[in-house]
């Protein structure tokens, strides 16, 4: 068994681009969940929404790339209207339950034959990321080539991806963290404490609630933005619940209400799912049977590892239920 | 009784402030004196009036009240029996819940449509039956939540410290005097779950005083707090009033009620059954029929009769 290449993929993917633009959608996700308490079960919506605002102007509307991120804003902007003036007047249960609809719905949308002209259907969008390449080979990055030392080497392309994703997590990090220091985001918490408490003393709680629910959805936005440039390619089946779920569970490892937590959170989720993945695999060289009743064999592992994930967060629940980074007298989840 | 006067005896507060004789509670007697003992008297010069204000939860009507005023500066009792509606009214008067039927006004200027969260701005602030003291927020930051009007409030601005941070010193310099005035400084830091039950209270009241309200309305402030800490209570509800504020609250502990209140307005089954001066409720019949029934102090023998 090779515990070095565990280790080395694992290290690989604690600071590659899926722990990358999970952060990005995670430090979105906390500012709902994490410091609003809004339970929003539909972050891949707002990724998708980034995801195929880029992927529109080249693909469909044949613009500049770079009007992707307004629109992709616009959208994500729209979303979150649409999600929160039915709901966020209401217990937040209703908000989980139409922001995990609203998620599926959005994805059913974009993979629809209906709206193929819109959206490309079940093939998603290409070929529109090229804009985006060509500034990292302005800077002198050859796509081809090979970049970094020892373990952490990188094709060009692979490099640019991971310059401009963490920079995008620093980016949204510190604003984040500014507003959260600041009165708004002592607000959000207050509500995330109690409604009413904040209602009495003059405070427009839905609109603080709306703030936070679109704040976040664009943040989450930059994610999908991030993956669609990343792949040069929009998948509608990207941003199926699994999507939304492990931006959670990377969120909740780290720990809510901080914004350390919510970026390197994702990064120990990814990290830790392969190196769960790859020491299965250096084991299960051959299927364990026993007698004529095969236990595991390697294409099994990938179930395996997620079942794995799931008890170790359960008893990380039980045990720090403030995630690793959070404040235990701010952040258990009772009574929440 | 005689304990909890010791107690209050040795508190600072309690010493240099002989709330009774404070100019403000004469003003508030005086102007009480000429109003007659009747339910929806008229007051002088309300800061509260309600009138033909019904709210019904389906067939049950949990208030009907015909008319209502408190006056500006007193310090103004609501109570009744459990189910009055004392609460209920206590929520149409905030906007928190709407009434079916029914127009009041605060300072004059009609509530009626009013979102909750626009009431702190005019200056009516509420506190609540059970406590909610934001327990996952230090003390400090509770009070200066409830300041009003805070620039680092919109969040285009909460990203440029620069335009609230002055603002924000100014608003701790306020909620650490208020502190201090509650006994809370010593807390300051600390989350707020980690204050016991009377702390909560004190906290509550004070950081809805960080709304600059001139209508404070206390939601049964005695509730689960201890006979120590109710004295000091005592005299911060006082403290109110000769701050110029109006106090309107809900109250079952009867002693509170005679000790501080300037007026007391009765509520049982959804309606005001009487008003007066704390001397005039406690021999008034209709209140003790309220409270005990209307058989009371008749044998059971004569009922079967």
């Amino acid at each position: 068994m090779d515990i070095g290449a565990v280790l080395e993929n694992a290290i690989l993917q604690f600071i590659g681009f899926n722990a990358c633009y999970y952060a990005i959608a995670a430090i979105g996700l906390n500012v709902q969940f994490g410091y609003a308490g809004l339970l929003n079960f539909g972050q891949a919506a707002f990724m998708a929404a980034g995801a195929y605002g880029v992927g529109q102007t080249v693909s469909i509307f044949g613009i500049s790339l770079w009007w992707g991120v307004p629109i992709a804003i616009g959208y994500s902007v729209f979303l979150g209207l649409l999600m929160g003036v039915p709901t966020l007047r209401l217990r937040a249960d209703y908000l989980a339950i139409v922001t995990i609809a609203s998620a599926e719905i959005v994805r059913l949308i974009v993979r629809s034959v209906k709206f193929r002209d819109q959206f490309g259907g079940t093939d998603g969008l290409k070929g529109f990321a090229d804009a985006y390449q060509d500034v990292g080979v302005k800077l002198g990055l050859e796509l081809a080539g090979e970049y970094g030392f020892w373990i952490f080497t990188f094709s060009g392309r692979n490099l640019w991806n991971l310059i401009v994703g963490w920079t995008l997590v620093a980016i949204f990090g510190v604003i984040v963290w500014a507003l959260m220091k600041s009165p708004w985001g002592r607000v959000l918490k207050a509500i995330r404490e109690d409604e009413d408490a904040v209602r009495s003393l003059g405070k427009n709680v839905f609109s603080y609630k709306m703030q936070a629910l679109v704040l976040g959805g664009v943040i989450g936005s930059f994610a999908g933005i991030m993956l669609a440039l990343g792949n040069a390619n929009v998948q509608p089946d990207n941003f199926s619940r699994d999507l939304t779920f492990f931006v959670l569970t990377g969120l909740v490892l780290g720990g809510v209400a901080k914004v350390t937590g919510s970026i390197i959170g994702p990064m120990m989720f990814w990290g830790f799912y392969a190196f769960l993945d790859s020491l299965l695999r250096e084991l299960i060289d051959k299927p364990v049977r026993i007698g004529d009743f095969t236990l595991l064999q390697s294409t099994d592992v990938g179930v395996v590892v997620y079942m794995i994930m799931g008890i170790l967060l359960v008893v990380l629940m039980v045990y720090r239920p403030q995630g690793v980074f959070g404040n235990k007298k701010e952040m258990a989840f009772e009574g929440r | 009784m005689k304990d909890a006067d010791d107690l209050s005896a040795a508190e600072p507060a309690a010493v240099d402030a002989p709330s009774e004789q404070s100019e403000y509670a004469r003003a508030a007697k005086a102007a009480l004196s000429g109003v007659s003992p009747e339910p929806g008297a008229k007051k002088p010069d309300p800061i509260l009036t309600a009138s033909g204000i019904r709210r019904a939860f389906g067939g049950i009507v949990a208030v009907d009240v015909e008319h209502f005023e408190v006056q500006r500066g007193s310090i103004t009792a609501l109570i009744g029996p459990n189910g009055a509606g004392k609460t209920t009214f206590f929520n149409l008067m905030t906007g928190f819940d709407k009434p079916n039927t029914g127009q009041w006004a605060f300072d004059g200027v009609s509530m009626d449509g009013v979102a909750p969260h626009r009431m702190a701005a005019r200056g009516m602030v509420r506190t609540f039956q059970l406590t909610k003291s934001l327990t996952k927020l230090p003390v400090i930051e509770n009070m200066k939540l409830g300041a009003t009007g805070q620039k680092g409030e919109k969040w285009w601005n909460g990203l440029f410290p620069s335009r609230w941070k002055a603002q924000e010193a100014e608003i701790e310099a306020r909620a650490d005097e208020l502190l201090k005035r509650f006994k809370l400084d010593h807390m300051r830091d600390e989350y707020a779950g980690a204050l016991s039950g009377g702390q909560r209270k004190l906290l509550e009241m004070a950081r809805a005083l960080m709304t600059d309200p001139t209508l404070v309305m206390l939601d049964e402030p005695m509730a689960g707090v201890n006979p120590a800490l109710k004295q000091s209570l005592n005299q911060h509800v006082r403290g109110l009033r000769d701050l110029g504020m109006t106090v309107l609250f809900v109250e079952h502990d009867m002693d509170m009620v005679h000790d501080i209140s300037d007026w007391v307005i009765v509520m049982a089954e959804g309606q005001v059954i009487a008003e007066g001066t704390p001397n005039d409720i406690s021999s008034n019949p209709a209140v003790i029929d309220a409270y005990l029934g209307a058989h009371q102090g008749k044998t059971l023998l004569e009922d079967q009769v």
